[in-house]
């Protein structure tokens, strides 16, 4: 296990490298001149050389890269450069945000998508499940900013039962992470039906059925635990969708997120944040995956690792 | 439990614990609906054993699901009949009354032990809960009965088992934690639905052993559902045979064994591989050996570590020598895990391997970047002829194919050639453009054979290829094997765990354990005077289907299965084969 453990971080650190080198290099490759948008339109030729030079940008990549990976061993970041601070500060001020918002929409894929996927598998070719799978297609399907666009106008403008937009509240909250997590509970609901499916039809149902147990039980102590094991690696690489989502989810619900960070950066070519949210997801989504796994054993005893 | 069902208007017999009247069971198909147990009846008295024996299709399986109330919904129900505990009819109970019956008066336990237990559950919540679905019992109280119940079934270490998943137990210690379940409780009556069909021989005979014992001392009445008729004959007081659905014939074991009145029962005991039949001895080789294989061994490597190297080594083969002759049925025997099978794909190539293993002359390559050539003299028969023929090809087709994948002759002529094998093996001429679902068990492994000799192979491995096929059809299968190798000259390399077929085929027989062979010699030499005490144990596990034979009971004490698994740089101990005349070699 331990040893399992440090072999897992030690490719983790090669991916991390990986997705560094990459996403500097495409950066670099962007047509989009940064040192214009921090010099202004007005800006003298002498002067934008003068700021390329004192942001070292006119040094070779991969000088660039190596003074970069040297910060970054150190825990540096870099500085933003038209916000005037250091992009960890920045992050590390808005990713609670999106992580509370993550954990929403973890959330409600997990109980929407759950449910409906056990109900229709228990209700399997009747009207219900007809229904239930014909919802998650829909879910599936929607794009989010249309999702979140008609969640807005519906429940917050008309019915008002939560805010437009902000950070604070649950209720904030709540249309948010419904909008992120109704795609993945269109997943989760095909999937765990399929697997609640065949979990139903194997030996050890029928053995918990012949004990004379109740219904219920057969369900929820024989059938579920077997039939979520392939949805948790599914949580696991989720985080990543989420990652494309949550721009823009937090872009129509002004939720104070990385983000909408991102978005901004992007926007300005604020090449420092736009590398450090890449990483900071990169971490979310290597961690979620292991997570996953290191999870697993818990509920499968026939999965060891080392 | 009997105060508000209905009651049988007949008298009871005092000790008719079950009674089935009239049972009929069908399926609603979209042809409308199809019958698949016919008006079956028969009673069942306490502490009885009643075998009810029959093919794949006959409807024994439906029967015992029936009386459990577990028929699969909602297509297969019950049509017509009653079934009566103690007089009480099962079939009228609503479900909450059905399942206080289910695992407290009738218990049930099902032929794969692999797969009837739940693998994320422990051992001993699996046993607790099916004590306390029927009674209130404090936490410790029932925890204390599931160990009784391990004891009962004589479970080595039952406390450690309370805490191990199943899938830290062997196949046998899985079967003994189904039976602690279901007899936990000290049902009436216990369904057994092939209980013993997964095992190995010397384990099917502890569990054997096991029922008899339980049923003596708790006076369960038993229902054996079961293809084997040396298990009937080993356990059975009386035997129902169902063929299709309806019953055949029923009797006291002695007088059916005896005299069976039908036809079918007459076919069915006929076509049972018996002990102690071979044909005439084998003559003296004079021959070159077709096979050689040469201190044969396959290892796998078992991972770990920070940075994921080899921690241990599975040694699947370890040191295996054998000639095969030209003509030749030279069979492998060994339980589970001995390694037989993987001594059959390392000889096509499909593991790599140390040692060497020649064919007609040419050696066989352990890198799987196998030559086309040199394999069109072996070619391979598997157990289970469903996942071997891909669904969703013509028969035809996959017959051919080892031709077109070898490129032998043009589309007519394969067509023609194909054909003619079809004829040969049994099936007909214009079946070549059907599908493998259309097709009987036995039917798809003759469509295997063909396909097998369309290369006109110098050696057919078959690897454990009648194993899963019905008594009746396993007769005829070898029937044609046995043809096929006097009309070509073939050499079989047969590799089984049934000692009843090996002995009623093979010319020379190899006994396999733990990787390595114990004892080799002619079929008259194994089962005529075995050396080796392993073999002497496979031998004697065999059921003998005939009731009036008396086993000694087994030497075997019940335990841990020993394991192929050592740690790096540990090599399996070799065992040294001794000449003990005639060319008989085993273990010293």
């Amino acid at each position: 296990m331990a040893a399992y453990l440090v072999r897992r971080l030690l490719v983790s650190l090669l991916i991390l490298l990986g997705v560094s080198f990459i996403t500097f290099v495409l950066l670099y490759a962007l047509p989009a001149d940064p040192v214009r948008q921090i010099a202004g339109r007005s800006a003298t030729a002498q002067t934008v050389e003068n700021i390329r030079a004192q942001l070292g940008l006119d040094q070779p990549l991969m000088v660039q890269y190596w003074r970069y990976l040297t910060g970054l061993v150190q825990g540096d970041l870099g500085r933003s450069y038209l916000q005037r601070s250091e992009v960890s500060e920045l992050i590390a001020a808005r990713l609670p945000a999106t992580l509370l918002l993550m954990a929403g929409a973890i959330g409600c894929e997990l109980i929407l998508g759950l449910t409906m996927g056990i109900v229709a598998a228990l209700k399997r070719g009747s009207a219900t499940d007809n229904t239930l799978m014909i919802a998650s297609f829909v879910g599936v399907s929607a794009p989010q900013f249309v999702v979140g666009l008609l969640l807005l106008y519906v429940f917050a403008v008309q019915l008002k039962w939560f805010p437009i937009g902000g950070y604070g509240t649950l209720a904030h909250l709540v249309l948010p992470s419904v909008t992120l997590g109704i795609m993945g509970s269109g997943w989760y609901s095909r999937m765990m039906r399929s697997s609640m499916v065949d979990v139903l039809r194997a030996d050890y149902i029928r053995t918990a059925r012949a004990k004379g147990l109740t219904r219920a039980r057969v369900i929820l102590r024989h059938a579920l635990p077997n039939a979520i094991l392939p949805i948790i690696a599914m949580i696991g690489i989720d985080i990543g969708i989420f990652m494309g989502g949550i721009v823009v989810v937090e872009s129509v619900f002004g939720w104070p997120g990385i983000g909408q960070l991102a978005w901004q950066a992007i926007q300005r070519v604020d090449i420092p944040i736009i590398m450090g949210v890449t990483l900071v997801s990169a971490c979310a989504i290597v961690l979620g995956n292991l997570l996953a796994d290191l999870v697993t054993p818990f509920i499968d005893p026939r999965i060891r690792l080392r | 439990m009997s105060g508000d069902a209905k009651t049988s208007g007949a008298p009871v017999a005092p000790d008719t614990v079950l009674s089935v009247e009239g049972l009929s069971v069908s399926v609603r198909t979209e042809a409308g609906p199809k019958v698949l147990v016919d008006s079956l009846s028969f009673t069942l008295n306490r502490g009885e054993t009643l075998a009810i024996a029959g093919e794949s299709g006959s409807g024994k399986s439906l029967t015992s699901l029936a009386v459990m109330g577990l028929l699969p919904p909602p297509a297969v129900h019950v049509s017509a009949g009653r079934i009566l505990l103690k007089g009480t009819d099962l079939l009228s109970l609503p479900e909450g009354k059905m399942r206080a019956i289910r695992g407290d008066r009738i218990a049930m336990i099902f032929q794969e032990p692999m797969t009837s237990l739940n693998p994320v559950l422990t051992v001993g919540k699996q046993l607790t809960e099916a004590i306390e679905a029927h009674e209130t019992l404090p936490r410790g109280q029932a925890r204390a009965r599931a160990l009784e119940a391990l004891k009962a079934v004589r479970m080595s270490q039952p406390e450690r088992r309370l805490k191990q998943y199943p899938h830290e137990l062997s196949g046998g210690m899985r079967q003994r934690v189904m039976i602690a379940m279901a007899v936990a409780l000290r049902p009436d009556i216990l369904i057994a639905d092939e209980p013993t069909t997964a095992l190995d021989v010397t384990v099917q005979r502890e569990v054997l052993e096991l029922l008899r014992d339980l049923q003596r001392d708790l006076g369960t009445a038993i229902i054996l559902i079961t293809h084997d008729m040396g298990v009937v004959a080993e356990m059975a007081d009386r035997v129902v045979v169902m063929q299709a659905g309806r019953m055949v014939e029923q009797g006291p074991v002695r007088q059916l064994f005896a005299a069976p009145k039908q036809p079918y029962t007459r076919a069915l005991l006929d076509a049972v591989p018996r002990m102690g039949n071979g044909g005439a001895p084998v003559k003296a080789p004079t021959t070159e050996p077709l096979v050689r294989v040469r201190d044969l061994k396959v290892r796998f490597d078992i991972r770990g570590g920070v940075l994921n190297t080899v921690q241990a080594h599975v040694h699947a083969v370890a040191g295996v020598s054998f000639d095969i002759r030209p003509g030749e049925t030279f069979s492998l025997v060994g339980e589970s895990g001995c390694g037989k099978s993987t001594i059959a794909k390392a000889m096509v190539g499909l593991v790599p391997f140390t040692g060497t293993i020649e064919v007609a002359g040419r050696a066989v390559a352990s890198d799987q970047r196998r030559s086309g050539a040199a394999f069109r003299d072996v070619q391979m028969i598997f157990q289970d002829p469903m996942a071997s023929l891909d669904p969703r090809m013509r028969v035809g087709d996959l017959v051919a194919e080892p031709l077109v994948i070898h490129g032998i002759g043009s589309p007519v002529e394969r067509r023609a050639k194909t054909a003619e094998l079809f004829e040969r093996v049994g099936l007909e001429r214009d079946q070549i453009d059907r599908y493998p679902h259309e097709f009987s068990g036995g039917q798809r492994q003759r469509i295997c054979i063909a396909r097998a000799l369309a290369l006109q192979p110098k050696l057919i491995i078959a690897d454990e290829s009648v194993s899963a096929l019905d008594v009746s059809v396993q007769a005829r299968v070898l029937a044609l094997l046995e043809a096929l190798k006097t009309e070509f000259g073939i050499a079989y390399l047969f590799i089984s765990h049934d000692m009843a077929v090996v002995e009623n085929i093979s010319d020379r027989v190899a006994v396999m354990h733990l990787g390595q062979i114990v004892e080799t010699g002619t079929r008259a030499q194994i089962f005529g005077a075995p050396k080796h005490p392993y073999t002497k144990t496979l031998i004697e596990a065999v059921p003998v289907p005939d009731p009036t034979h008396q086993r000694k009971p087994s030497q075997r004490p019940a335990g841990e299965v020993p394991s192929p698994v050592l740690p790096r740089g540990v090599l399996p101990q070799r065992i040294l084969l001794k000449d003990t005349g005639d060319g008989h070699l085993a273990a010293v």
